[in-house]
């Protein structure tokens, strides 16, 4: 609220200054209005609450949140399974609660298409969920392509940190 | 505007409003490293401005650095000759020095506290003024004048508009948490910050009027499609659909933006209006469908898809219809961006394991490799076609570079300790 306050205000002074300008003494000149009027707007965040232990217990399996993928690959390993399947469990037992997938790639190519990967990741994890019990609803698969990498270097082993899907609860995002 | 600068002949003015009193400066400038030229470079002398000395010097100084950076002229010497718009030139003097064209000006006040700078420009060898121009700025605006003279030059001497007075903006990297879409002239200066976000801020586009940028945040821990005013800060969302939305294209006439949404599945192209209104869905193919790009004449799109296995550009009517694969070398090209005469494209294409910036003649399809870099991204098209404008790496580190679509001219602009990505030049502006 404060924030739309501030930028309705700047947009009220900009508007103001910016008037008519002052075009007296010339001869017939086109006035311009490039170059200025920039005004900086700052975004907002999202603020976080509490999760049930059974979230946050490290010795909870639906504490652990990660999803990781092969190279160039979509769907989600084996080994996850078991994960995935609590995550579509719970989800089915507790109806209140609402999940965000965020599914990330590593930073080679255009920043754009890898978001379309990372979309395909979220997808997976999705669909799996859903089919084990989650309603579409609580549900929501994004992506944060190359956006924001866990492991900044530039190996193989960085790259596979990086092939990723986060389960994130409500309050998380 | 333009049209009409061309049939003027003599002296006319154009004021520039005092708006940049407003202005917040970002903290750290772009710098611009050249490096190449054109095989042909035009010899050319810019003659210290007359007038008041710090003033004229700073505006010969941005009209000469503008017009060298072109990598279309070579500046010749023009030390120890005073001379104004009203002097005679001395043709023989200037052709001993070997100069084919010269601008002589000078900066004064213009009666109402602003400042007005007048120029002539001479072809040396036909002996023959070739017309001039004054514009009238404030004093805060006065590299906007000195932009406006280069224009006035480069269009005089090269037959097709400058982009000196057009804008760029990009995204900088200023922390690990901290994303900034700025705003700058065409030569890196005069940066201010559009928006400022914790999250990632990725694929600027300029509105064709080149008021408004549309562009993914994700400060909703989402990609979500924005188109913020820059006069005013107004920011709308024009896309927060369940999952992902991205990837915006402006339609040429501004009304319609194209985004690439998950909402029904996949990454798919739909159209909808500059308000948000009026979604509608343009691909149907399973996969991958994103980087949407309009034709400049609005009737087809251009975009990036994976339906036949690898990434690849293909064209699809906006009626919809059957797409017409584009690239067809290599097994990865992506980032279509149409040049403004509709006649080429610009993509990234990997080759040798590197991410390089490639050109297309649409007719021929005929492919030009530019760049030897290895992580080459988010070309485009400076509003004349001249130069494209791509985000790369030195050193671990991101950079703006522009290229030639010749290759020959290559310009870098980084700014100190930051990470610079996701560049747009801005459209011509009035």
């Amino acid at each position: 609220m404060k924030q739309l306050i501030i930028t309705a205000l700047f947009a009220f002074l900009i508007a103001g200054c910016s008037s008519t300008p002052d075009t007296s003494g010339q001869d017939g000149a086109p006035v311009e209005t490039r170059g200025g009027g920039v005004s900086t707007v700052t975004a907002g965040g999202v603020d976080g609450s509490r999760l049930p232990a059974i979230l946050t217990d490290p010795k909870s399996i639906l504490s652990k949140r990660s999803v990781y993928f092969d190279y160039d690959k979509y769907e989600v390993r084996d080994e996850y399974k078991e994960l995935v399947t609590a995550h579509a469990k719970f989800l089915l037992d507790n109806r209140k609660f609402k999940m965000l997938i965020q599914g990330n790639t590593d930073d080679r190519g255009s920043r754009e298409y890898n978001l379309a990967l990372g979309q395909k990741r979220a997808d997976a994890i999705k669909k799996m969920l859903t089919l084990l019990g989650a309603r579409e609803e609580q549900v929501e698969s994004v992506s944060l392509g190359e956006e924001k990498p866990k492991n900044e270097g530039q190996n193989e082993a960085a790259w596979a940190e990086n092939r990723r899907g986060d389960m994130l609860y409500n309050g998380e995002f | 505007m333009r049209l009409t600068l061309l049939k003027l002949r003599g002296l006319f003015l154009i004021a520039f409003s005092a708006l940049a009193l407003l202005q917040v400066p970002a903290r750290a400038e772009l710098t611009i490293e050249i490096t190449g030229a054109g095989a042909n470079r035009i010899p050319l002398a810019i003659a210290d401005f007359g007038g008041d000395p710090a003033t004229s010097r700073a505006l010969t100084s941005v009209i000469r650095s503008d017009l060298e950076r072109s990598g279309l002229f070579k500046l010749i010497d023009s030390s120890g000759i005073a001379m104004t718009e009203s002097t005679s030139p001395a043709y023989g003097d200037w052709k001993n020095r070997g100069a084919d064209a010269l601008a002589a000006g000078s900066i004064g006040a213009s009666g109402d506290g602003r400042q007005e700078a007048r120029f002539r420009l001479y072809d040396i060898n036909k002996q023959s003024s070739l017309g001039g121009a004054a514009f009238v700025a404030s004093t805060p605006m006065l590299r906007a004048a000195g932009h406006r003279i280069a224009d006035v030059i480069y269009e005089k001497l090269i037959g097709e508009p400058g982009v000196f007075a057009t804008r760029i903006a990009y995204v900088v990297k200023a922390g690990a948490n901290r994303y900034e879409l700025h705003i700058a002239d065409a030569d890196g200066q005069n940066a201010q910050a559009a928006l400022k976000s914790k999250e990632p801020i990725i694929s600027p586009v300029w509105s064709p009027d080149g008021s408004r940028l549309a562009y993914v945040s994700f400060e909703n821990k989402k990609p979500v499609v924005y188109v913020h005013s820059l006069a005013s800060g107004q920011r709308i969302v024009v896309a927060n659909f369940k999952g992902s939305n991205s990837a915006p294209a402006w339609s040429p006439d501004g009304r319609k933006l194209a985004v690439v949404l998950s909402k029904e599945g996949g990454s798919q192209i739909f159209t909808v209006n500059a308000d948000g209104s009026g979604v509608q869905r343009l691909t149907t193919s399973s996969g991958i469908n994103t980087e949407p790009f309009f034709s400049p004449d609005g009737q087809s799109i251009y975009f990036t898809s994976d339906r036949g296995g690898s990434p690849q550009i293909y064209r699809s009517s906006i009626n919809g219809g059957d797409a017409q694969r584009i690239t067809f070398e290599g097994s990865y090209n992506v980032s279509p961006r149409i040049s403004p005469d509709g006649k080429s494209m610009a993509f990234i294409s990997r080759r040798e394991s590197g991410f390089r910036l490639a050109v297309m003649d649409l007719a021929s399809k005929q492919v030009q490799i530019l760049t030897d870099s290895n992580k080459d991204e988010s070309p485009s098209f400076a509003p004349n076609g001249r130069m494209i404008l791509i985000a790369t790496e030195i050193g671990g580190r991101g950079v703006l570079s522009a290229v030639s679509i010749d290759g020959r001219i290559k310009q870098r602009l980084s700014i100190p300790a930051g990470d610079v990505r996701e560049p747009a030049w801005g459209p011509f502006t009035r």
